[in-house]
Formats: structure tokens, sequence, C-alpha cells
């Protein structure tokens, strides 16, 4: 039973920690914990969204999925691809074929190098060519964008190109890191439309954002990043009554929405390393409570079809 | 076309101008020199034996009275001619001296020249590649070495080694002593040509290498090597399609800047080689007050220097993408 629910999920992410080592005052070594605990799963056909703020480690995970994090980093925990366990070995052999990432920008694209030259990886066989050819125009960008260089193009072109080239391959997983700041609504409406049509075609979709709002149009599930943990799972259609939702956290940021009174959260998340025990949020929450500080490690409960990661989730509505 | 046309033109000219500006400091300083030109071409001891009218007749050939600006205008209008005076120790055209030296250094240099680039390309890139491991510890205590090895000493250590102790490559010169000049093969010239220059080589690594490696691991921590990588590219091939480009413009222009030290090393390893290249005729000329032949190697050299910096601006506009556009534009 359990395993034939594995397979149905594409990306199965389970405890997983990713921790920086760093040296401090010469020898001192030190693990600075920037993921935490996190659990995360994508189902075919499904967009899930992680939203949380800058520095609260999104983009890390994307890199940990890949297995391309830094040297001086190290993951704990489990994933698991369709089933298998996700290792470093089998991430390499899975990276630009069934598992796809979509950066932020132009900067991820070789200055020096040809936009068709680095769709095609250096392969220059027919096939690849013609591929290589048919996602651009897909996306709406000629033939004569493979002899352009990244800086001739224009900063949705770059992203239409960033995009062609993870769905070169009909990757099964796509993660989209941080894929639309700097473009109107409009333009970023037209990228999400995208993921929403590859989603549509049987791949899941993990759209990385610190947008809320943006994330709201497109995804099925939003699971809520806070200081390096996932702090609540919840169904996109929670958020269209806050009483639904779970965490105060979310709750906050459901406020903080423009269309929703625009109101600020007190404080800062704190920085990666600084909370070591209980809950990230207490020093921001407003029902925060002396279990919330004195408990270890919280852990997450399931409520209403949705995950959160809260001792009092009920009184977390002020 | 048109652009690059324009470019290299405005290079050329200003060129010129720095040649001609080495060229009047060079006057000047030798103008500035305590060498009396009866004595450096007559003898002290020839001197003393003239009565004064032979030393008053002498002067007025040598042109001792002539001011030093008349002097420039008269060497510059010969230069442009096409002559550049006779050589006094080697009491041949200097024109015939500074080309039979420059074909045989020639060799050397670019040997040299090409060697340590290539050689500290590949060996930063690989120390880059493998940051942090035994591979990049190595070559990196390598290049410190050498960088802190005087090229004149390394240049005796070799000689100690491969010709005295292992007698596997000759002494010095640059043909076998003792034979005919239409005897000596291209073999025995290669022979003669290797340890001087693989000393210009190993000592001209360093620099490269060095740079390379800096630039070749901020390569490999950008964006786009990160993104290379998700894409499913392996480490070989992110270091030969994106590593080598990233790489290639700064190692062009250190390599243009490495023309004036493999010169500038070139006359100690030749004076230690006995090598009859053009840095031993800058120290030859040095020491014998020989001003004519020194005045034009001097300027010779800079237009060497000069040449290779242009060099390195008109390939930029090959490699760099960004000046290409914009010149095909």
């Amino acid at each position: 039973m359990e395993k034939e629910k594995n397979r149905e999920t594409i990306l199965d992410i389970r405890h997983v920690s990713i921790y920086f080592t760093r040296y401090e005052r010469g020898i001192r070594r030190r693990k600075l914990p920037v993921i935490r605990d996190l659990d995360l799963r994508v189902h075919p056909g499904e967009v899930v969204a992680v939203v949380g703020a800058s520095g609260s480690g999104k983009s890390l995970l994307a890199h940990g999925i890949l297995g391309i994090l830094p040297y001086n980093s190290r993951m704990e925990g489990e994933m698991f691809y369709r089933g298998e366990p996700l290792t470093k070995e089998r991430a390499e052999k899975l990276r630009g074929r069934q598992i796809a990432l979509i950066p932020q920008g132009v900067t991820y694209l070789d200055p020096l190098m040809k936009v068709g030259e680095q769709l095609c990886r250096g392969r220059k066989d027919e096939e690849t060519v013609r591929r290589c050819r048919e996602v651009l125009d897909r996306y709406g960008l000629g033939p004569e964008t493979e002899g352009l260089y990244p800086f001739e193009l224009s900063g949705g072109m770059a992203r239409r190109v960033l995009i062609a080239s993870a769905v070169m391959d009909k990757p099964d997983l796509i993660i989209a890191d941080e894929p639309t700041p700097g473009l109107d609504v409009g333009a970023a409406r037209r990228i999400l439309g995208h993921f929403r049509e590859l989603a549509r075609g049987g791949a899941g979709v993990l759209f990385i954002t610190h947008d809320l709002g943006l994330a709201l149009t497109i995804a099925d599930r939003v699971a809520v990043f806070y200081a390096g943990e996932t702090i609540e799972e919840a169904l996109a259609a929670d958020f269209e009554d806050p009483e639904r939702l779970r965490h105060p956290f979310t709750k906050a940021l459901f406020r903080a929405m423009p269309v929703h009174g625009f109101a600020p959260i007190q404080g800062s998340q704190p920085y990666p390393g600084t909370v070591s025990s209980g809950c990230p949020f207490a020093g921001q929450c407003q029902a925060c409570q002396e279990a919330c500080v004195s408990t270890e490690h919280i852990p997450v409960r399931q409520i209403r079809g949705g995950l959160v990661r809260c001792l009092y989730p009920e009184e977390g509505n002020v | 076309m048109k652009h690059r046309l324009q470019f290299a033109a405005k290079k050329i000219l200003r060129m010129a101008l720095l040649l001609l500006g080495v060229s009047v400091v060079t006057f000047l300083l030798m103008s500035a020199s305590p060498l009396d030109p009866l004595q450096t071409n007559v003898g002290q001891v020839a001197l003393g034996t003239m009565s004064q009218e032979q030393v008053e007749h002498l002067e007025a050939y040598w042109g001792v009275d002539t001011p030093p600006l008349e002097r420039y205008a008269g060497w510059l209008t010969d230069l442009l001619h096409g002559d550049m005076g006779t050589s006094l120790l080697y009491r041949q055209p200097v024109t015939t001296v500074i080309w039979q030296r420059l074909s045989s250094s020639l060799l050397l240099l670019l040997t040299a020249w090409i060697l340590s680039g290539v050689l500290g390309l590949l060996m930063g890139m690989a120390a880059g590649a493998c940051r942090g491991r035994w591979p990049d510890k190595l070559i990196r205590g390598w290049c410190l070495l050498i960088s802190s090895t005087p090229a004149f000493w390394l240049a005796i250590l070799l000689l100690l080694v491969f010709s005295v102790w292992l007698g596997w490559l000759p002494v010095g010169l640059s043909v076998p002593v003792g034979m005919e000049s239409g005897m000596v093969s291209v073999a025995d010239r290669l022979q003669h040509a290797i340890l001087p220059a693989l000393t210009l080589s190993i000592t001209g690594v360093a620099n490269m290498a060095l740079h390379t490696r800096e630039k070749m691991i901020d390569v490999l921590e950008s964006d786009y090597v990160l993104f290379a990588k998700a894409r499913g590219e392996s480490m070989k091939s992110v270091v030969w399609r994106h590593g080598l480009r990233g790489v290639a413009l700064p190692a062009i222009t250190l390599q243009a800047g490495s023309v004036s030290e493999i010169i500038g090393g070139s006359v100690l390893v030749e004076q230690v080689f006995s090598y009859p290249g053009l840095g031993q005729a800058a120290v030859t000329a040095g020491l014998g007050s020989d001003l004519p032949l020194l005045m034009s190697i001097t300027l010779i050299t800079s237009a060497m220097v000069f040449g290779g910096n242009l060099a390195a601006d008109l390939l930029y506009g090959v490699v760099d993408p960004k000046i290409r556009r914009r010149a095909a534009k």
C-alpha cells in the first residue's frame, strides 16, 4: 500500500535538513542549519508552490534536490524520486533529463555562449538541433534566437529561453526557482501559464517564490517556508478564507497581501542558525506561549487536510 | 569590419607615437651619459698618442659639437630610411646585427612564449577545477616556488643538471662548437635552444597559471555553471565548454603582457647559456658602450612588446562576442 502510494508521487522529501559548515574564530567548526526537517510531496500534474521570504533557504532546497549543493554544505534526511531513493549519483543521472531546473534569470546563461549552443549542451546531432528549435518555437522564440548571445536577449526572452531549456527533454519534475522577478504581472502570468500547461502534460512542478499572491494564481498546494522550516502545507483553496489557514505566520502572511489589508508582520525572520530549539516564529507570533519556546522540536500535525508545525494552531487566529 | 580597421589604425598610430617617445627618452639618456664618442670609437690609448690637430679632426668627424637635437633628427631621418647606423662592437650595420640576433632569439622567445602560455593555462584550469584537492595544492605550490625563483638561477640549475651531470644537452651557444656554419643542422639548433627555452617557459608559467586558477574558480562558482550542472552537464563538459571560454579573455591579456617578461627574462637567460640572441646583444651593447646598437635594440624590443598588446586587442574582437557583435553593426 505504502509502495503503491509512493509510485504516484514524483518527489517525496522526508525530514530533509541542509547544513552549512562554517569556520568560526579560526578552527572552530560550526554546523549552520539552513533547512530543517523539511517535508514535501509533489504529485504528477500538480503545481506545488514553496513560499518563503528571501533567506529562508528556498533556493538551497532546489539545489539539494538536484544534488548541486555547494561543497561546504551537507544534506540529511531522505528524498525519493518516483519511489526510489534520490541519491547524489541518481540525481546526477536524472538532472537535466527527468528533473529540470528553471533558474531566476539571465545570469544563469553563459555570457560567452550562443543560446542554441547552450540549449544543445554541446551536442550537434540533427535530433538535438531539431528539438532545440522546436522548443524555442513553442515559447514564441524564432530560430534566430539560437544565434544570439545572452546579452542580446531581453529579460522576458531570457526567461523564456530558460524555460525552453528546462523542458527540452520533457522532464517529469520541474523546479522553478523564482522564475518571475522583475517581470510585470502580465508577463509573469504568461510564464506561470506555461507551468500550468506543463503540469497538465503530467509533470510535477515545484514553484519556488517569495510572492504568495503569485503562487496562489497557479498552485494547487502551497508550502509555507519560514526560517528553513515548512510551517504549513495548505491547499491553495484554503487561502480563500483565513479561518481555514492553520499557522499564525500563514495567517499573518495572508493579511500582509495587498488585497487583504496590507498589514505588515512585526519583526523579522530569524537568521539561519540563531534558533536552535522551539518555534522559529515565536519572536513574531502574537499567540506565542511558553511551551512554544521551551519545546525542543515542534512536530508537524495534520489538520483539515493540511499540515502545520504549530503547538496551538487553533489559537493562532487573533 | 570598418570599425575593426579604424581600431587597428588607431592602435598602430599610437604604437608609432610610443616608439617615437621611447626613442627620444633613450636618446636623451644616452646623450646624458658620460660616454665620449672619441674614446669609445677610437679607444683611450690611441687617443693619447694623437696630436691636438688629429683629435680636433676626429671630433669634427664624429660630430662632437653638433647639438643633440640635430643629432637626434639626423638619427631619426636615417632610421626612417632603414639605416640604424653601424655597430661599434660588431663593426657591421646595426640592422644586420639585429637581424642575425633576432632570428636566433625568435625561436627561443616564441617557443617559450607559446609553451608558457599553453602550459600555464592548462595548469590554471586544472588547479581551478580541482580546487582544494591535491592537484590544486601541487600546482599552486609549484607556481609559488617558481615565481620566487630568479630566472638566471633556474637557468644555472638546469644547466647543471641536464648539461653537466646528465650530459644530455649542450652547455651553451646556439650551434656546436667548431662546426662549419654550413654543416649545422636544424636538429643542432633545436638541441641548443631547448634549455634556454625551457627556462623561459618554466618561469613564465606561474603568473598565467595562478591568474587562470582564480578566474576558473570564479567561473565554476558562477550561476551559469550551476545551471549547466543542473542541466546534467558533466564536470568535463563544464570545464571545457564554459571554463575555457571564461578564462580565455583574461588569459589573452596576460599572454600579451608576458611578452615583455619573456624578453626581459631572455636577457638573463641568454647570458647564462651564452646564447647569441638579442638579449645577449643588449647586454654586450650596454657594457661595451655600443650606443647605436643599444638604441635600436631598445626600439625593437619595445615594438615587440607593443605588438604583443596590439595582437591581444585585435584578438579580443574575435573572442569576445560583445565586441564582435558591436563591431559587426
